[in-house]
C-alpha cells in the first residue's frame, strides 16, 4: 500500500476464504558487492499480504468502531477465577478454559480508567502508522484483573492520570488502533481526525 | 494460573547427572557479511572441539541428538534453517529439533539437550544456537522483534519492543526507585560495567569505554531507556556439548555438572494477574508482608516490576542444586541484560536481592569483578562477558554464550580464551592495550539466566565444578 500498489481483498463465504486481487508483488533481486567488486550476496525483495483470523476476538475489534469496549468474564461456577473480568479480552478463561462471557465495559472504562504506567518513544520499528512520539499507556480499570496497553492520543502521560477511551468510528480499521486514550476532560475538538468519544 | 498445585511445584529430579563437556562461540557482530550462518556454527563447534583437544570430527562421533536454537525464521527468510545447519555440520542422520522461545531460545535449547541426556535417550547431545539479524535494516529488525509481542493487541502500537520494557522501567523507577535520580544512575552503571567488560572479550561487538554521563546523555530510545541502556542486535553462533558422567569423563578431565530449571509467564504483561510472591530458599513470607508499605504499589506482584518466569526458573534450579543463597553459593552470574532495567528486576526475581532492593546489588559494588568502593573482588560478579549490552545478543546463541562464558571461569580458562592475540586478529579486532584477565579466581559455581520477551520464558542454568557440588534440597 505504501508503494501505491493494489493489494488483494478477502471475504469469507461458507466458511472459506475468498481472495480477490493480488496478494504478492514480485520484484527482481539485486547483487551485493564489497568495495573490491567481490560478490557478497543478493537482496531478496518481498511484498506479501497475510490473511489473519480474529476468531473469537472479532467481537472486540468489531465493537471498537461502534464506540464499545467488549471485555470477557469467566462465569463458570466451578472455576476459582469465576467473576474475573479480563481486558485484554480472552476468548476462554485462562484457568478453567471454559468459553468466557462477553461483556460491555465501555462505561466502566469511561468512569474508572487510569494510567498504571506509560512510555514515550520517538523511535519506532518499520510499519509504524502512529504519529511520533508514540505514547503508550497501560490502562487499569476498576474490577478488571488485567491491564490494557494503549495509545495516548492527546497530552502527556502520567501515572494514575484518569483517561477516557476514544474510538475510530468514522473509518474503522478493525484493529487495536481504533481505540485510543485521552486525558479526562479533553475537548472533542482536540481528538484526532475520525475519533469520537462514543 | 495464579495459584500452584503441589504437583506443579515439584522439584525436578533427573534420572542421572548431566555434565557440560565443552562449548564454543563464533565471532559476534552487528553484521557479518563475509560468512553464512553455517560458517559461524562451524566456527563455534570447532572452538568447542579444540577446547578439549579434539578435532571437530572426533567430537562429532560422540553426539547422539542435536538441538538447534534459532529465534526468528523471518529474519533470515529460511524455514527449517535447523535442517540446513544440521546437514552442513555433517550430523545427519541423527535426530534433531529446532527450539524457539524468543530471547530465551539459547537457554531453552540447552534445557532440551540436558533433559535428553538426563533421561538416558542420549549419552551426548549438541546444543547449538545462532541468529542472523543483519539481513534486514534495523527498523525492520525492530518490527520483526516486535512481532514477538501480541500481533493484534501490542505490535501495532509502535512496532518497537523497547517500548514494552520502557513501561516496566517507568513503573519500577516510580515504585522501587522512588523516582530518585540515584536509581537512574544505578541503571546507567550497569551499562558502563557491561560495555567495559565487553572490551576485554574478542568475541564481543559492544565493548566501549563509557561513563554514567555518556549513558544518561545518549539518545532516548523509549523514555527512560536510552540507547546505551539497550542490548545489541547481533549475528553469531554458540554451542555446548552435554553428556552423562561416563561419556563426559571419556571426553575430558574437566566436565562441569549442569542443571537447568525453566519458567514462563504471559506473553503480554497486560495479562499478569496479582498473586502472592513465590518464595526462594533464602526468603520468608514475613519479609514481604510490608512490601506495599515500604514501596507503595509494590504489592501488585508481579505486575510491571517482576518476572514470575525468572522466579520460577530459579525456584526449580536452586532446589534442584541445593543453592540456598545465590550471593553466597555462587561465584559469578551471567544475566539477561536486555535492558539495564530488566537486569535490576532480575536481581530480585532470582533472589540476589529481595524485591525492592535490586539497586543495592549495583550500588554496593557486589556485581563488579572488582568492587569499585573497596578495591576487593566483588561478591558476585555479573556479566563479565559484557552480557547482551557489551558482548552480543544474537538471540538463539545468547543463552548458550552465557553458559560457555561461565564455564570458562569454572575451568579457569577465561584468560586463555579471551586474551589470545591470534583470536583477536582472526576476528579482525585489536586487543586493547589495557586488556585485563577477568578470570574469577577459584570459581566453583555459576549461573546463567536466559530470558524471553517481557518475561514469557526464562531458564536458569547452574554450573558446578564436580569437586564442589552442593546437595539438592528436598
Amino acid at each position: 500500500m505504501s508503494c501505491g500498489k493494489e493489494h488483494g481483498k478477502v471475504r469469507t463465504e461458507k466458511g472459506r476464504y475468498k481472495l480477490d486481487g493480488k496478494f504478492h508483488h514480485s520484484e527482481p533481486n539485486t547483487p551485493i558487492f564489497n568495495e573490491n567488486g567481490k560478490l557478497m550476496g543478493v537482496t531478496n525483495p518481498r511484498d506479501m499480504t497475510y490473511v489473519h483470523s480474529y476468531g473469537g476476538e472479532a467481537i472486540f475489534f468489531e465493537s471498537l468502531g461502534k464506540g464499545k469496549i467488549m471485555a470477557s468474564r469467566c462465569d463458570n461456577p466451578n472455576c476459582e477465577s469465576r467473576g474475573s473480568v479480563f481486558m485484554p479480552f480472552r476468548i476462554h478463561c485462562p484457568d478453567c478454559l471454559m468459553k468466557s462471557t462477553v461483556m460491555d465495559i465501555t462505561e466502566k472504562a469511561k468512569t474508572t480508567a487510569k494510567v498504571h504506567t506509560f512510555m514515550i518513544t520517538a523511535r519506532t520499528g518499520a510499519f509504524n502508522p502512529l504519529p511520533k512520539p508514540v505514547k503508550f499507556v497501560n490502562v487499569e480499570f476498576d474490577g478488571v484483573v488485567t491491564i490494557l496497553m494503549g495509545y495516548l492520543a492527546v497530552g502527556e502521560p502520567k501515572m494514575d492520570m484518569r483517561v477516557v477511551p476514544i474510538f475510530n468510528t468514522k473509518s474503522p480499521t478493525y484493529t487495536i488502533l481504533d481505540l485510543f486514550w485521552v486525558p479526562e476532560g479533553t475537548p472533542e475538538a482536540s481528538l484526532p481526525e475520525g475519533y469520537t468519544f462514543d | 494460573m495464579i495459584t500452584f498445585s503441589e504437583k506443579q511445584l515439584k522439584i525436578p529430579k533427573m534420572t542421572r547427572p548431566v555434565y557440560l563437556v565443552t562449548g564454543g562461540m563464533s565471532k559476534f557482530g552487528r553484521a557479518i557479511p563475509e560468512k553464512r550462518t553455517e560458517e559461524l556454527c562451524i566456527d563455534a563447534l570447532t572452538e568447542a572441539a579444540e577446547l578439549i583437544d579434539h578435532t571437530p570430527a572426533q567430537l562429532k562421533k560422540y553426539i547422539h541428538t542435536c538441538y538447534y536454537g534459532h529465534f526468528a525464521d523471518h529474519f533470515g527468510d529460511q524455514l527449517l534453517g535447523e535442517a540446513v545447519i544440521h546437514d552442513r555440520l555433517g550430523l545427519d542422520p541423527l535426530g534433531n529439533i529446532g527450539i524457539k522461545t524468543g530471547g530465551a531460545t539459547g537457554g531453552s535449547t540447552l534445557w532440551e539437550a540436558y533433559k535428553t541426556v538426563a533421561s538416558g535417550y542420549s549419552d551426548c547431545t549438541l546444543a547449538m544456537g545462532w541468529e542472523r539479524m543483519d539481513e534486514v535494516p534495523t527498523d525492520e529488525g525492530n518490527h520483526l522483534i516486535s512481532c514477538a509481542a501480541d500481533k493484534d493487541w501490542e505490535t501495532p502500537l509502535g512496532h518497537m519492543y523497547t517500548g514494552y520494557y520502557a513501561v516496566m522501567a517507568q513503573k519500577y523507577w516510580k515504585v522501587f526507585g522512588k523516582e530518585e535520580a540515584s536509581f537512574r544512575k544505578a541503571m546507567a552503571e550497569i551499562a558502563v560495567k557491561n560495555r567495559g567488560y565487553g572490551r576485554m572479550n574478542p568475541h564481543a561487538h559492544g565493548g566501549k569505554k563509557i561513563t554514567v554521563e555518556d549513558v544518561l546523555n545518549s539518545p532516548t530510545v523509549a523514555h527512560p531507556l536510552r540507547a546505551l541502556d539497550c542490548c545489541l542486535m547481533s549475528v553469531g553462533a554458540a554451542c555446548g556439548i552435554l553428556a552423562d558422567e561416563k561419556t563426559a569423563y571419556e571426553m575430558t578431565d574437566n566436565p562441569l555438572k549442569i542443571d537447568i530449571g525453566a519458567g514462563s509467564h504471559t506473553l503480554r504483561v497486560a495479562d499478569r494477574r496479582k498473586m502472592e510472591i513465590p518464595l526462594l530458599p533464602n526468603e520468608t513470607k514475613e519479609q514481604y508482608a510490608d512490601l506495599g508499605d515500604r514501596f507503595p504499589g509494590g504489592d501488585r506482584y508481579p505486575g510491571f516490576t517482576g518476572f514470575l518466569a525468572a522466579r520460577m526458573a530459579s525456584y526449580y534450579a536452586y532446589n534442584m542444586t541445593g543453592i540456598h543463597d545465590p550471593t553466597e553459593d555462587l561465584d559469578l552470574v551471567e544475566l539477561h541484560d536486555a535492558f539495564t532495567i530488566s537486569d535490576i528486576q532480575t536481581y530480585e526475581d532470582i533472589g540476589i536481592r529481595p524485591y525492592g532492593e535490586g539497586r543495592t546489588y549495583v550500588e554496593s559494588g557486589d556485581c563488579f569483578r572488582t568492587n569499585p568502593h573497596t578495591g576487593e573482588p566483588g561478591k558476585l560478579p555479573a556479566n563479565l562477558s559484557g552480557g547482551l549490552i557489551g558482548n552480543m545478543h544474537a538471540v538463539g546463541a545468547t543463552g548458550i554464550m552465557q553458559v560457555v562464558e561461565v564455564a570458562h571461569h569454572l575451568w579457569n580458562r577465561w584468560g586463555e580464551m579471551h586474551g589470545n592475540e591470534e583470536k583477536w586478529k582472526r576476528f579482525g579486532r585489536e586487543r586493547p592495550a589495557d586488556w585485563k584477565d577477568l578470570q574469577v579466581k577459584g570459581a566453583k559455581r555459576g549461573l546463567a539466566i536466559s530470558h524471553a520477551g517481557v518475561g514469557s520464558h526464562v531458564t536458569c542454568t547452574i554450573l558446578q565444578h564436580p569437586d564442589h557440588i552442593l546437595e539438592r534440597r528436598d
